[in-house]
């Protein structure tokens, strides 16, 4: 165990930013994805609603793994062979965020609709009773009011997702679980470095989910 | 001042306004009663789009509103709307809840709107209450800060929808004082509200409205006096 710490200790905390960075870059992506088809299930539009429903119920009833398989593999290859012109390449990490912006955003997109459909519609027609546009209203009554009651369930998805960047080992992306892989294969102590990849996702989520209720808690300031 | 010539809606196949026609005229007040689901306050939700009309006209200044062209918040803007559960703006206190529309709609710059909103929560005996936020507001207090919000944007017209119905009897009277206040002042009303007595005192015009049409209309003596109708005499009969 010591040896694995005082040898591959860098090369995993490296491995740990990579993870991290992969996470961040996904749930910001995920976010504007998710705020994209989120209003457009909620807005008054047949057509909007419907699109956002397909995206949804393609991106939850597909495995992750099958996902990225298809971004990192099968998009290259529709454009570039079957379609053929472009010549698209995609690193792990592009074709990892695209993934999790496109699975993360999924579920973000139902928690931002729940969130927006639980603000009593009548602080909608207030709003607009009083000449605001659609647009202002939503951003100024109705958005953040939403929030408020959608925090804890971002915060859930954004562990989820984190928790989620390990399946991306499998398009080659050198994440934690990639690199302890490596190490394993290296030391052959597989219990070792499975333990201390393990602690190390525990406290990094341990520290991201207490943030989170601080957040939270701090956003609840004032609230009635 | 508004002119509603042949009002249809429905939902679905429901039709809720089955051929309205009326007019108000500028200052008066009209109070419109009738038994629950006759059609009243999707009436008054019809005089500012609120509901998408089916069928028919209202104008509102020579404006058919109705029409797919027309700059439904521009309308708005001078047609103040006041609920029955309030709706004040959760995420905001009183005074921002006030002044939010007339700054973001440019109407004023934001120390004329917090003036205005100071003046208009002195109107409604709130000045204090400026820094609140809604949840630490009684009833009536809120549906008072309801109104005042409304009048900020300097509205020609005000619809009340039943704006007394979800109070507790005892802070029914200082909402009412504040809508005579108002009527007193000849600012035009459009009112749906089961307070006969307050309808009897303040209103130029009551409409009876049952099963989505207008039954009757007339001065409160006349229609709460000596209704001519037998379906207005048995509403009277029950709420009297």
């Amino acid at each position: 165990m010591v040896r694995i710490i005082t040898s591959y200790g860098g090369l995993l905390l490296t491995a740990m930013g990579r993870t991290l960075l992969l996470a961040l870059l996904g749930l910001f992506f995920a976010c504007i994805v998710g705020l994209f088809f989120g209003m457009m299930s909620v807005l008054k539009n047949r057509a909007c609603n419907i699109i956002a429903q397909i995206f949804v119920d393609m991106v939850r009833g597909v495995p992750m793994i099958v996902l990225a398989f298809f971004v990192y593999f099968g998009m290259p290859y529709l454009f570039n062979t079957i379609i053929g012109g472009f010549n698209v390449v995609l690193t792990a990490l592009q074709a990892g965020t695209i993934c999790l912006a496109l699975n993360c955003g999924a579920y973000m997109s139902e928690i931002i609709r729940a969130g927006i459909q639980s603000v009593d519609v009548g602080q909608m027609e207030a709003a607009r009773s009083l000449g605001l546009s659609y647009g202002t209203s939503m951003r100024k009554i109705v958005l953040p009011q939403a929030i408020r009651t959608m925090i804890p369930s971002i915060i859930n998805q954004f562990i989820i997702t984190l928790k989620d960047t390990s399946i991306l080992s499998v398009i080659g992306f050198p994440e934690l679980v990639n690199t302890a892989k490596n190490v394993q294969a290296n030391t052959f102590m597989s219990f070792q470095t499975w333990a201390i990849v393990g602690v190390m996702y525990l406290i990094v989520i341990t520290i991201l989910s207490r943030c989170a209720k601080l957040l939270e808690r701090r956003l609840n300031v004032g609230r009635q | 001042m508004i002119r509603v010539r042949n009002l249809r809606k429905s939902f679905g196949s429901l039709e809720v306004l089955k051929d309205i026609s009326t007019d108000v005229y500028e200052g008066e007040v009209v109070v419109m009663i009738g038994p629950s689901g006759s059609g009243k306050s999707t009436f008054l939700r019809c005089l500012n789009r609120l509901e998408d009309v089916t069928g028919g006209s209202v104008e509102v200044d020579g404006v058919d509103i109705t029409a797919r062209k027309v700059n439904i918040n521009k309308v708005r803007e001078n047609i103040g709307m006041v609920f029955q559960h309030f709706n004040l703006f959760n995420n905001l206190n009183v005074m921002d809840n006030m002044t939010l529309a007339p700054v973001q709609l440019k109407k004023c710059t934001p120390a004329e709107a917090k003036k205005r909103a100071e003046d208009m929560l002195g109107k409604v005996g709130l000045s204090d209450k400026a820094g609140s936020y809604p949840a630490q507001l009684s009833g009536g207090q809120k549906q008072r800060v309801a109104i005042a919000r409304a009048l900020c944007m300097q509205p020609d017209i005000m619809l009340f929808d039943e704006p007394t119905s979800a109070l507790d009897p005892e802070m029914v009277g200082e909402v009412l004082q504040v809508m005579k206040n108002l009527a007193s002042d000849g600012m035009t009303m459009v009112i749906v509200t089961h307070e006969m007595g307050f309808a009897r005192e303040v209103s130029d015009r009551v409409i009876f409205m049952d099963g989505g049409y207008i039954v009757e209309e007339g001065t409160p003596e006349e229609l709460l006096l000596h209704p001519k109708e037998a379906r207005t005499i048995d509403f009277l009969n029950k709420v009297l």
